[in-house]
């Protein structure tokens, strides 16, 4: 079936071709058929890829050695949740799975947006042609997921850290949000392109980016849980070139989520907005390449290839295009109003912009001086962790007290005297609990101590905002207060389920705070029998096992553990010997206190052939705010990409009273 | 391998035909020109979003004085020049109706859509 799984790609590439040139073709002369058959073409492309992906699937499932990559990824003792994993685990799949992505959100953004923006989307097709045009050339001509060979016995397995479960979500999550951000660039040089600058563009593609960059956070934060796990290093983020590869772009989809209001709500930042549209999706795709070329060291990149010299020059060429076609709107994209003070909602949004992208400036000179570096002095100079937490605090700590401000002043501007009244709740509750943590020890680290101040500030002013509006729903009619609560939920989604969000910031702040900056670690080397001890926790080895499981050797040192005299049961930590991929494994242990967000983490770094361990021990206060964040951050975008079917009635009535028929 | 080159064929075929599918639905259209906005019709939607937002932004004023995150003093200083921003794009577009509504019948050859106006 490889035939049929190359000429699937073929015509997914000789499609992308067409909806590239006849869109383009269609646009500029303004032929309406033409138009509709471009965007034929595209939805025709996400079906032929569909075709070859269930090709690369089935294969997949059949372990079919004779497919190079079948055999590259897999192996008959590998299980099979993790043989469906390894579609996206090897370079050729992974890029397959970006095809596949990309031509369907490209037919259904299309689909879903022709009604009512036709005149715009004729000039977006061609884009989403143009981008899916590279990476089916890429899949057809540089990295074919259906090269075969005589089959051999057995595969090479899978890389035994990417046998986890985490992986089966974390990797797809990502390219999820990657692709999405293709969205909102196709939309945003569609309006560049046919001079429609309007606010169409926004409306078409915020849910798409809200979906973006909900995957990505939701992705970034399995692969953080997946590292915390799997690579036993004791932490779970370690400012790797691959891991800061998905922050980057999240964090100009950040910027851009918060500036879109800015033009929505006073018209203002209309080249800024498309330049971060531009910044985000240049960045997913440079994400896409540091994980797939090969061209950095990190734990996370699995592939070395020759893909690199095509995504640089696919960067370089998207890069300047976009910005020639920005140069050539400006007069177009002219704000009609000014920043009116510098003490307004707008302006503390810009204020975030700004320390966002600083950040996302800085992680992205610290991904790239290694190269850099090599280039121009031979060797390559790595920025280490200080680097990257020096500037988390200098940006990340203003940001989240921008995250308490923000929402308490008023749009345009806002007096002294109104910012002291509304402050003074949310600043006594930051006060008194800054007083607390000194006055309990946190004093011993002040990012830490600063981190949870400004957290208590956030927390306050979240709870203030529901409150007062739950107040002012039910003065307006509400029958009851779940009802209040309800109906201010449901008549403003974005505000509301932007706090919800915001929450989740700060839970994550604190947990990243609780477990860094207050984190406690002891190592023994303990025989059978032996005890050690870290804070309150006791910790007895008391023997060690080895077993055989599908397709490793497990050994395991098991240890009772007790804190402050009562017995918590025991915990297990050791490694995997993978037989196939001949590899060793750290498999960690973790006992998690659920009512402290606390965790007992503990690596057997070496294991002597006399049962001797070698014991690293952390303990973790915190940290599981960290994965809770991930559900509350869940719950606030589903709040906030929920469909207001108000927006989309005026949006309809909108596009009726000029004169343009609202469907198809 | 001959059943994948068959398949294969068939996907390039029926490939052909989807994009093909405008063209063989409405081989001789009346007009094959797009639904595409005038000048006139961009002005008006500007006109529409000015509107809108002032709307938005006059509905969000008075909901964020009620609950008190906007002071009395703010709420007055504000609401004046936002009911001024929403009546001036109610009125400019009253203007545009009106002259649109004399265009219009010029405009009655256009090749698709139900003009409204």
């Amino acid at each position: 079936m490889a035939e049929l799984g190359r000429a699937a790609l073929v015509v997914s590439l000789g499609l992308s071709v067409y909806a590239l040139v006849a869109g383009a073709a269609a646009a500029h002369l303004g032929r309406r058929r033409l138009a509709f058959s471009a965007q034929n073409a595209l939805l025709a492309a996400f079906a032929s890829t569909l075709i070859a992906s269930a090709v690369l699937l089935s294969a997949l499932l059949r372990n079919d050695f004779s497919f190079t990559y079948v055999a590259r990824t897999t192996s008959e003792a590998l299980p099979t949740a993790y043989t469906i994993s390894a579609f996206w685990g090897g370079q050729e799949g992974s890029l397959l799975l970006w095809l596949l992505v990309l031509t369907g959100f490209a037919a259904a953004a299309v689909r879903l947006n022709r009604g009512w923006a036709r005149d715009l989307i004729v000039w977006v097709v061609p884009v989403f042609g143009a981008v899916s045009t590279f990476f089916a050339f890429l899949l057809v001509a540089v990295a074919n997921p259906f090269a075969t060979q005589a089959a051999p016995a057995d595969g090479l397995g899978m890389t035994p850290s990417l046998q986890n479960p985490y992986m089966l979500a974390h990797p797809p999550l990502l390219y999820l949000g990657y692709v999405g951000l293709t969205v909102p660039f196709a939309f945003a040089i569609g309006a560049l392109l046919s001079g429609r600058t309007d606010e169409r563009w926004l409306v078409a593609t915020r849910r798409w980016t809200l979906v973006a960059w909900t995957a990505l956070g939701i992705g970034q934060l399995l692969g953080a849980h997946w590292a915390y796990e799997e690579v036993g290093w004791g932490g779970y983020y370690a400012w790797d070139p691959v891991e800061n590869a998905a922050l980057m772009p999240w964090l100009a989809a950040t910027a851009f989520l918060h500036s879109v209001m800015i033009q929505e709500k006073r018209g203002m930042l209309r080249v800024w907005n498309v330049l971060l549209v531009l910044l985000a999706f240049s960045l997913s795709l440079f994400g896409t390449f540091l994980t797939r070329s090969g061209v950095v060291n990190s734990i996370h990149s699995f592939t070395q290839s020759s893909i690199g010299p095509w995504f640089l020059a696919f960067i370089g060429v998207v890069v300047t295009v976009s910005l020639a076609l920005v140069f050539w709107r400006l007069p177009r994209l002219r704000s009609p109003t000014r920043l009116e003070s510098a003490i307004s909602r707008e302006a503390a949004f810009l204020y975030n912009n700004l320390l966002l992208l600083a950040l996302c400036l800085t992680i992205f000179w610290g991904v790239v001086y290694p190269l850099l570096s090599e280039a121009v002095r031979g060797e390559a100079v790595v920025l280490g962790r200080e680097y990257y937490d020096f500037f988390l605090r200098i940006f990340g700590l203003p940001l989240l007290l921008l995250m308490g401000i923000g929402p308490l002043i008023a749009w345009r501007r806002a007096s002294l005297r109104s910012l002291l009244t509304t402050f003074r709740w949310p600043t006594g509750v930051a006060f008194v609990t800054g007083v607390v943590l000194l006055a309990l020890g946190a004093g011993s680290s002040v990012p830490g101590l600063i981190a949870y101040t400004f957290a208590a500030f956030v927390v306050a002013t979240i709870t203030l905002e529901f409150v007062r509006g739950t107040r002012a729903r039910k003065a307006l009619g509400a029958t009851s207060w779940p009802g209040a609560f309800s109906s201010l939920i449901a008549r403003n989604r974005r505000r509301y389920g932007g706090y919800v969000v915001h929450a989740a910031i700060v839970l994550l702040a604190i947990g990243v705070a609780g477990s860094s900056a207050f984190d406690t670690v002891a190592e023994a080397k303990l025989t059978r029998g032996q005890t050690m001890e870290i804070g309150d926790y006791r910790l007895q080895y008391r023997e060690l096992d080895e077993r055989i499981a599908a397709n490793a050797t497990e050994i395991r040192a098991e240890l009772a553990v007790t804190r402050g005299g009562r017995d918590l049961g025991t915990l297990e930590a050791g490694k995997n010997a993978y037989t196939i991929e001949e590899q060793v494994s750290n498999e960690v242990g973790i006992r998690s206190d659920l009512l402290t967000g606390e965790d007992l983490f503990v690596i057997a770094e070496q294991i002597d052939p006399d049962g001797t361990v070698y014991f690293r021990v952390f303990v973790k206060p915190l940290v599981n705010l960290i994965w809770l964040a991930g559900l509350v951050f869940l719950l606030g975008s589903l709040i906030t990409l929920w469909p207001d079917a108000r927006e989309q009635r005026r949006l309809v009535e909108r596009t009726r009273e000029i004169g343009v028929p609202a469907t198809n | 391998m001959t059943l994948a080159l068959a398949l294969a064929a068939l996907l390039a075929v029926a490939s052909v035909v989807v994009v093909a599918l405008p063209f063989l639905r409405d081989p001789e259209p009346v007009s094959d020109a797009l639904d595409e906005l005038d000048a006139a019709e961009r002005h008006r939607l500007e006109l529409f979003e000015t509107r809108d937002r002032a709307l938005a932004a006059l509905k969000e004023l008075e909901f964020d004085h009620r609950t008190g995150t906007v002071s009395d003093d703010d709420y007055r200083a504000l609401v004046g020049p936002l009911r001024r921003e929403a009546a001036g794009a109610l009125q400019a577009l009253e203007r545009d109706g009106a002259t649109r509504g004399v265009d219009g019948i010029e405009e009655e050859g256009r090749p698709t859509g139900e003009r409204i106006s």
